[in-house]
């Protein structure tokens, strides 16, 4: 037998009961959550065999990877029905709100146990040292969100990940690029394929269920920094549609991934805005000075978006929309005034608290953007002397922030009003039986962020182990032999060593394409035809038929990527994830026909909310023989009561399906 | 902005089977150069794709040797600034300098533990096998108080 090499990979195969995929918040959340009820399994005669799978390390990857500066979901004195109301208020009405209320009740503990691994949560003046468990009263940035000196945030939860797991249950650097179906029952998940990214090794992983939680898709549309600035996107780059593309081709329903968040953000460093509009006071303006919200409010009405809006308050989307209308009528750009809420907030202070409240300013970058900083340093910026620029960016597809992308779970089954086609018995189970997901994987029901993901990581683990106990028969067959597998997984590789001869450039030959072009071809499609930047996130029908057309070619010539080593196979399969993550959204954006989220994308032939036809979830399949995505309607049910102080869109019970 | 090895301070962690900023980098950027066949520089590290970098400065921060440093990126950032971490184990110390000369320096607290000392389940209570189908409860019984009077169905 030959050695082992490029193009000629060991094949290791494992079996477990269940595999993590992934080493964000949800898999941390899920890693200390497990191993407790695996130990309750044992007493009960189950000897659990667990693994968890990363394709970076586990102390800085996923979303949370450079810190944050705060949590932004944690309930404190509000109650969780609360929590539901400002989800689905941002949300534009559609949402699962008891996967979101689920979340909402058991989120603090995870907080707690952050603050108690480690985190440094910032008190109000009296409350210092004083944990949040012990009635200490956190600095609220918002009504759901808490300041934090988050540097470490991941560092922390990935030590009690850890610690929970033992390193022996941890692979680090092996990237998942293929769910297996089951052989006998293609609607349980039976496996997981991958490789090596240091080593010429194929992973091939068996078990009886497993936790997909691969962030969202990043750079599936053209970023506005195309040069050096490419990788310098708002959401981490490394987040590739993963989750998405493999849950589709497993065939699990997706739901609302036409559904999409377009931050608006300090121009070019993506710096956050939440700190410095909430906690800072500051205001933003349009080249003439004037404030934009305000003065566009009306414009609203005139749409019919004015339902989604009760005064100031209204969906992040709506906030963008008002700001796009003044970039498209010429009157940006739009600015932050830092200067002014800075010196604002000095007026009653002391130069002691002047200069503690500069270090807050710039410690919000620091923590969690850095390269905000170094925009503000380059260009020499200071944000109590100048004024900075926002600008939305391109869209990002995701489930935990301001957005919803993700699959269609099953719930809990305790909350009132559920109705049957919320759960089908295991909470956040897909579709597919045996595969579950958390934190972006989790469709309609964004707002979780950090916190919440966790959270879900945790749900998930407590779920799953029921679920291999109710499922011990199983006896997991994957769908295709290990020859097919190894071939699929190689197949770039393949494709680089029998053609690199046939011409005298690396990078320049007939017989394949090299994963960053298919990338820049993707990211054309999208933006020129799917609502990005380049058309003011725009669209319509023919459009879409357009990029259908393109984006089926891309898919052809996805059998042509190439690798040239194994971190080029690593692109060439985030690539191809992110094709399909970027398919899945298009169809989605055909399928509905409203503007249901003004400001984060404009289906242009239809740009009314359309409640009575549209105020339902839409949830696809895809197959993957055939290529072909079936797309329908589901119904939305509102789970809590409506209040006074909701929008008056919340009162529509939703469209009859 | 993405992250460059300085040659006089990177000593490619010498010794071990990898560096700390291949092990930390959760984009697959840095690489040891052992021969120093793609960059001159035998046994020294080099980020290969600084147009993937996401300047998360995981690498900058782990650094044994404070080799990483950052270039704000190229096509957009003039040129002459740069925000340099120090990171303890308690504590981070940033220092940031203008394009124009001026200099600031913030020192922010990360944990307030000892790194290592984290036991998830010291007095934790154990999960308890009959809740296992109980979604009001996870093993550590934290569940937020939830006025169940906001529900539609009551």
């Amino acid at each position: 037998m030959s050695e082992y090499g490029f193009g000629n990979p060991e094949v290791v195969e494992e079996e477990v009961d269940i595999l993590i995929i992934g080493g964000g918040m949800a898999a941390c959340g899920c890693a200390f959550e497990i191993m407790r009820w695996a130990d309750a399994a044992k007493a009960q005669g189950a000897d659990l065999n667990i693994k968890l799978v990363d394709k970076a390390a586990l102390d800085r990857s996923g979303a949370v990877a450079q810190g944050l500066s705060a949590i932004n979901t944690y309930m404190g004195e509000n109650d969780p029905a609360d929590y539901v109301r400002y989800v689905r208020g941002d949300l534009m009405g559609i949402t699962r709100e008891d996967l979101v209320y689920d979340t909402g009740r058991h989120v603090d503990d995870s907080v707690h146990h952050f603050e108690e691994w480690g985190l440094p949560v910032w008190k109000r003046p009296g409350d210092e040292g004083k944990p949040l468990t012990e009635g200490g009263k956190p600095v609220r940035s918002g009504k759901w969100q808490i300041m934090i000196n988050g540097e470490s945030y991941k560092w922390i939860v990935a030590e009690a990940a850890k610690k929970s797991l033992g390193s022996e249950r941890i692979q680090e650097r092996v990237f998942i690029a293929r769910l297996l179906n089951d052989k006998n029952d293609p609607g349980r998940i039976a496996g997981a394929a991958g490789f090596s990214v240091r080593e010429d090794k194929v992973y091939i992983y068996k078990f009886k269920a497993c936790l997909l939680v691969c962030g969202g898709a990043v750079n599936v549309f053209r970023p506005r920094s195309v040069g050096e600035g490419l990788g310098r996107a708002w959401y981490p780059v490394w987040n590739a549609g993963s989750t998405y593309s493999m849950a589709a081709e497993a065939g699990a329903e997706l739901t609302l991934m036409e559904n999409r968040f377009v931050p608006a953000r300090f121009k070019d460093g993506y710096g956050p805005v939440g700190a410095w509009f909430l906690l800072f006071k500051a205001k933003s303006m349009n080249a003439m000075g004037e404030d934009y919200q305000e003065k566009n409010a009306h414009m609203l009405a005139k749409a019919g978006y004015d339902k989604y809006a009760k005064g100031h308050k209204m969906g992040t989307c709506l906030r963008n929309h008002l700001m796009m209308h003044e970039m498209k009528e010429g009157r940006g750009p739009i600015f932050i005034d830092t200067p002014t809420a800075l010196a604002k907030l000095a007026e009653t202070m002391t130069p002691k608290e002047i200069k503690h409240l500069e270090a807050e300013a710039w410690e919000d970058f620091l923590d969690m953007t850095i390269a905000q900083c170094g925009v503000w340093a380059g260009e020499n910026i200071e944000p109590d002397k100048q004024m900075s620029e926002l600008m939305p960016t391109e869209p990002y597809l995701l489930g935990s922030h301001a957005g919803c992308a993700g699959m269609w779970c099953s719930g809990p089954e305790d909350i009132p009003g559920t109705p049957d086609h919320y759960h089908w018995g295991y909470n956040r189970m897909t579709t597919v039986r045996g595969l579950f997901t958390g934190g972006d994987g989790v469709g309609a029901s964004g707002h979780k962020f950090s916190s919440g993901s966790h959270t879900e990581g945790r749900i998930a683990a407590k779920s799953m182990v029921k679920y291999v106990l109710d499922n011990r028969d199983i006896k997991p067959e994957l769908d295709r032999s290990v020859e097919d597998i190894v071939a699929e997984i190689y197949q770039p590789v393949m494709n680089f060593l029998e053609n690199k001869d046939y011409t005298t450039s690396i990078d320049i030959n007939p017989h394949y394409i090299t994963p960053r072009m298919f990338q820049f071809r993707l990211q054309k499609v999208m933006d020129e035809y799917v609502a990005g930047v380049s058309t003011m996130y725009q669209t319509n029908k023919t459009m879409l038929e357009v990029a259908e057309r393109k984006l089926g070619m891309l898919r052809e010539d996805s059998l042509k990527l190439r690798a040239k080593d194994l971190h080029e196979l690593l692109r060439a399969w985030e690539n191809y994830h992110r094709l399909l993550a970027a398919y899945a959204h298009m169809k989605h954006i055909q399928f509905r026909e409203e503007t249901r989220y003004p400001g984060y994308y404009y289906r242009a032939d239809y740009l009314a909310i359309d409640d009575d036809n549209w105020k339902c979830f839409v949830n696809s399949t895809y197959d993957r023989q055939s290529g072909e995505w079936s797309l329908k309607k589901v119904k939305y049910v509102q789970l809590i009561k409506p209040a006074d102080d909701e929008p008056q869109a919340m009162q529509h019970p939703g469209a009859d399906i | 902005m993405p992250t460059f090895v300085r040659t006089d301070k990177c000593d490619g962690c010498k010794g071990q089977d990898r560096t700390a900023c291949m092990y930390i980098c959760p984009h697959d950027l840095m690489m040891l150069d052992r021969d120093g066949s793609v960059t001159g520089h035998p046994m020294k590290a080099f980020n290969q794709e600084p147009e993937q970098c996401w300047e998360c400065y995981a690498c900058v921060k782990v650094c044994p040797h404070q080799a990483i440093e950052a270039r704000h990126y190229a096509d957009i950032v003039p040129m002459g600034a740069s925000v340099q971490p120090l990171r303890g184990d308690n504590s981070i110390i940033w220092t940031i300098r203008f394009r124009n000369g001026n200099m600031k320096r913030f020192k922010f607290p990360i944990r307030t533990t000892q790194e290592g000392s984290v036991q998830p389940y010291n007095n934790k209570p154990e999960a308890v096998f009959d809740e296992i189908g109980d979604h009001s409860t996870l093993f550590t019984k934290g569940t937020h108080s939830c006025d169940t009077s906001q529900f539609s169905a009551g």
